[in-house]
């Protein structure tokens, strides 16, 4: 299961391998990541996702802080 | 066209690592892969398992990888490295396998100067079994075993490895880095691949002490459990250069 968020930038998801640790959306300096609590991944997690990705810079935090390298990040798709 | 940021580094398995939810051994793993992809070595890498939360260690790193019996890693790192100098042999460590019951190994290993590199984790808690007291947890900390917190009295002073190793002539290399956030993530990268590029280039016995987080053992959430680290483990665990013979740096100095 791949989510993809596009605009100026893109955020892949690895959803099945998300927990849900919050580690991205803590680090992520423009707060556009959050836990969706309306999904639950195959692990049993509710997984991260991107909710506002017009406001996506690409500096790639969220990706470089995942312990589980749930993120891609794309730069100028 | 795009440009790709961060992609999965090829130095990881496509396994799941099985890892409490934001535990910073996956973040540390991350950084050792990008390492050995970056330095053109892992197709000649072998990793040294230890046991702990760490024991599937080989299933994640995309090279070869062979499991420790509990602390013994730096032994058996040695033996593969004499018989395989031309390989590169890390060893992958939390503080209950290093600090703990494998201190012999790693002062021993230490001090013949092996050539080879110690990656050493050190959350303060013994994560696998059950968040008990590990030789590292700070006084007054609280853990399964030490409900009221750590005592001086009774249980003495959490052991300083970087500090203690430092001492020894025979060390290359020791740095003590955090992996709580991005900046202190980016100087851990550097260390680790330093650690590495010494092994290549035959210097000597390198170590990276990298503090970590237990958020289940320490029972905060994980983004609280990086600000613990920030807050109560730097001042008692500094971080920086405790030996590097390249330029006589640290404590370690040798004559």
């Amino acid at each position: 299961m791949i989510s993809e968020y596009t605009a100026k930038h893109r955020l892949t998801f690895a959803d099945n391998l998300c927990k849900g640790c919050d580690l991205c959306a803590a680090a992520c300096p423009k707060k556009i990541i959050k836990m969706d609590k309306t999904r639950v991944n195959a692990k049993g997690y509710n997984p991260a996702m991107c909710f506002d990705i017009e406001n996506c810079i690409a500096c790639g935090i969220c990706a470089k802080i995942c312990p589980d390298s749930v993120i891609k990040v794309e730069r100028d798709v | 066209m795009a440009k790709v940021v961060y992609e999965k580094s090829r130095g990881l398995t496509d396994n799941p690592l099985s890892y409490c939810p934001g535990c910073t051994h996956g973040i540390i793993h991350k950084l050792v892969a990008e390492s050995l992809v970056e330095l053109d070595i892992l197709e000649r890498t072998i990793a040294i398992a230890p046991v702990g939360c760490s024991v599937l260690g080989y299933d994640y790193f995309n090279c070869d990888g062979v499991q420790a019996s509990h602390g013994r890693a730096p032994a058996v790192a040695t033996g593969i490295k004499r018989t395989n100098p031309d390989k590169i042999v890390f060893t992958y460590q939390g503080d209950g396998d290093l600090a703990a019951i494998g201190t012999a190994e790693i002062v021993h290993a230490a001090h013949r100067g092996e050539n080879m590199t110690v990656f050493f984790v050190n959350n303060a808690i013994y994560g696998m079994t059950g968040g008990q007291m590990a030789p590292t947890t700070l006084i007054d900390m609280k853990t399964s075993t030490s409900p009221f917190g750590r005592q001086l009295e009774g249980t003495g002073q959490p052991i300083l490895v970087s500090e203690m190793l430092s001492q020894i002539p025979s060390v290359y290399y020791i740095e003590r880095v955090a992996a709580h956030d991005i900046p202190h993530l980016t100087k851990a990268k550097e260390a680790i691949k330093k650690a590495l590029q010494n092994q290549v280039d035959g210097k000597g016995f390198s170590m990276v002490e990298i503090l970590g987080t237990c958020p289940i053992g320490w029972a905060k959430t994980p983004a609280d459990a990086m600000e613990f680290v920030k807050e109560k483990m730097l001042p008692y665990y500094p971080l920086g250069v405790y030996a590097d013979k390249a330029s006589n740096a640290g404590q370690g100095e040798v004559k």
